[in-house]
């Protein structure tokens, strides 16, 4: 209220003063909120852009064979071979580059063409027993060599390898390639999975949050409206399997579903099935257990969001009239939406990147994005792709987190109300 | 009342379905606990008898005492990091004057939306690149930035329940903000950070997917070798770990809950909000 009494050069200096405290104050608040974001910043969003960089990352053939790589650039790419000199400058350097070198070169560029790695080996295996020369007898000594060096295609393959940044492994993520005109054309029949995995798991991960939901809302309209020892068990049930160890859940799962397992047990004793059914390592295992990991990413938030709808509203309703059926769509129904956007797309986001449990309990057949995430990281050693596939998994989770942070709002996503 | 035998109806049948729902997901839980006692190596029923040969195996043995160890260093340390961390971030939310809040906090809390298996990877590239892959300090790094955001939801909830005039009220008797923040902020939301440590901890010691792609053979975390064994073979071993684990999360959940009820009389009988969102 001083300000409003304070008159002239009083009142100028009073608004100086307590706009000096408000920038004092909002800078104690970044400096409180520095150390967490510069954390992020240097432990998470750096190693993300780091993924980025390797998805477009193409150091091999500079590193084995610099000149010539630089040479390729100069060619054209046009039908036929390239100039005579290309061939002198990299049977040159195919001699003396360092073995690593050449092997890493040769793995690079037998993802352009199969077949390409046993080429440059045995090339290089030769290549000692070649007198230097001319260079266009340098080109006849390496076609002698072995005929495919005669054939444009390899070379086209070469040039596409050759620069700093490449799009291979991106365009490959979603079964895209360049030919050798350089256009981008769909990857041979065969060779389309990448595209069939996304939506396979875009696939699962849509079942997993429709069954979530319809098996969610009840249940969290039941927790909500409960009271007694019922309610204390229900919330239990949601709540210990959330807090247990997943891979703990996983294991308890295999025992009970596998052939001999409870499950079947318990069926046959029942005479319900003359032989067990196959319960898992297959998809019907891969839905039960992702449903049974998912359901409290669902009922939670729905659980808060029906905990806030005031019990009078049904009641308003029905005293007006209304078939409960009706109250129910026209009246709580709206309000639980809130909870139902953040439950379903928290589950989705959830599932769309799981990989541990799919990779225990489901058929080879049924492995989302993630697990071809980890084997190109950790068994083919092969990071372009490992990284590309992780841009093409994190672009859908992006998209979807921007439309869930606008539709519900980060902090409802976040269990914030 | 016309409705009354649809009425009767429909909550007889809501009260089977909460019984079935209970059922799922409890019973898998319930039902490896026996097993973990058998006597013998076979993981079906009924059981040959019981013994406590497979908790002599887990607890007794060396392997899976390291891994544990190696959980419990890595977990502790992430989780004061991250408690650190996330509660000063969550203070200068509470003071409502950071620019651009909402688009903070969602930078903030990336770390438990982004896939595990992306973060891995970036990380492994981060750590090989500083030279820190297979070693203590690189999972532990790891596991506090995943840890964090999960601190920052609990104590934000908590604080949202907090009179911020208490504040003024302090300063008005002339303590500094310092002051004012230890004696008077500190001790009314200490539930709600110990409950955010908590879920750091366990998102620390529940980690497999992130920790796969940095930890060399002398750092593997339990849940690792958990996963090993179930890629392998699964024997009762194993599930003498997982019901010490559910054992682990049971206790975990008794003191969250119990926290959660203190916090709500230190502000006076208002919520905090609801309880965060944990990972894979």
């Amino acid at each position: 209220m001083a300000v409003a009494v304070a008159h002239g050069a009083e009142a100028a200096e009073l608004r100086r003063a307590w706009h000096r405290s408000g920038q004092r104050r909002r800078l104690v608040s970044l400096l409180l909120v520095a150390p967490l974001f510069l954390y992020v910043l240097l432990t998470f969003m750096l190693p993300i852009g780091l993924v980025l960089y390797r998805a477009f990352e193409n150091p091999e053939l500079i590193e084995a064979f610099p000149e010539t790589a630089s040479t390729l650039s100069g060619w054209d790419g046009g039908e036929g071979l390239p100039p005579d000199p290309v061939f002198a400058t990299f049977a040159r350097e195919l001699a003396d580059a360092p073995k690593r070198a050449t092997a890493e070169a040769a793995r690079r560029l037998n993802y352009e063409i199969s077949g390409f790695r046993t080429l440059i080996s045995s090339s290089a295996r030769k290549i000692d027993s070649i007198e230097p020369a001319e260079p266009s007898a340098m080109r006849d000594a390496l076609i002698e060599l072995d005929a495919r060096w005669g054939e444009p295609a390899y070379w086209h393959a070469m040039k596409r390898a050759t620069p700093s940044y490449t799009p291979y492994y991106i365009l490959a993520a979603v079964d895209l390639r360049q030919d050798d005109r350089g256009d981008v054309v769909q990857a041979p029949e065969d060779q389309r999975t990448y595209v069939d995995i996304l939506l396979r798991t875009l696939r699962i991960a849509a079942v997993v949050t429709l069954v979530c939901l319809l098996l969610g809302f009840p249940l969290a309209n039941l927790m909500a409206n409960a009271s007694g020892p019922f309610a204390v068990v229900l919330m239990i049930a949601v709540m210990l399997p959330f807090w247990t160890s997943l891979l703990a859940r996983t294991s308890a799962w295999i025992v009970l579903l596998q052939k001999e397992g409870l499950v079947n047990s318990l069926l046959a004793w029942l005479g319900l099935i003359q032989a067990p059914l196959e319960l898992i390592f297959n998809t019907t295992g891969l839905y039960i257990v992702m449903v049974h990991m998912m359901l409290p990413f669902m009922v939670l938030p729905l659980y808060a969001t029906m905990k806030g709808i005031p019990p009078h509203f049904m009641k308003a309703s029905a005293s007006l009239g209304a078939h409960p059926l009706r109250g129910f769509l026209h009246v709580y129904l709206p309000m639980t939406l809130p909870g139902v956007g953040a439950g379903a797309l928290l589950t989705f986001i959830v599932t769309v990147g799981y990989y541990i449990t799919p990779s225990l309990v489901a058929s080879a057949s049924d492995q989302m994005v993630g697990y071809f995430i980890a084997f190109f990281a950790n068994t083919t050693i092969n990071w372009g792709m490992a990284s590309a596939l992780g841009m093409v998994l994190l672009a859908c989770v992006v998209v979807l987190y921007l439309i869930a942070a606008r539709m519900v709002g980060i902090r409802q996503l976040a269990g914030l109300k | 009342m016309q409705y009354r035998h649809q009425i009767a109806l429909v909550r007889t049948l809501r009260h089977l379905f909460g019984a079935a729902m209970v059922l799922f997901l409890l019973a898998p839980l319930a039902a490896v606990v026996p097993l973990s006692f058998s006597a013998g190596s076979f993981l079906s029923y009924p059981l040959p008898g019981l013994s406590l040969r497979w908790y002599e195996t887990v607890f007794l043995d060396g392997p899976w005492l390291a891994t544990l160890k190696n959980s419990l260093i890595v977990g502790v340390v992430a989780t004061i990091a991250a408690t650190v961390l996330g509660t000063l971030a969550a203070y200068a939310f509470a003071r409502r004057d950071l620019p651009m809040p909402t688009a903070v906090l969602g930078f903030l809390i990336a770390p438990m939306i982004v896939p595990p298996v992306i973060s891995g990877l970036g990380m492994y590239f981060l750590l090989a690149w500083l030279g820190l892959t297979s070693t203590m300090a690189g999972v532990i790094v790891a596991h506090t930035v995943l840890a964090a955001p999960f601190v920052l939801i609990t104590v934000t909830a908590t604080l949202q329940g907090f009179d911020m005039s208490l504040l003024r009220a302090a300063a008005s008797l002339g303590a500094s903000p310092t002051r004012a923040f230890l004696t008077i902020v500190v001790p009314v939301i200490t539930p709600g950070i110990v409950a955010g440590a908590l879920f750091a901890f366990m998102t620390s010691f529940d980690e497999v997917v992130v920790t796969l792609f940095l930890a060399g053979p002398a750092q593997r975390t339990l849940p690792l070798k958990m996963f090993e064994g179930l890629r392998d073979n699964i024997e009762p071993s194993i599930l003498a770990m997982a019901t010490f684990l559910m054992v682990i999360a049971a206790m975990t959940l008794i003191v969250s809950v119990m926290l959660m009820k203190k916090n709500t009389r230190n502000l006076g009988g208002r919520p905090g909000g609801t309880m965060a969102e944990t990972g894979e």
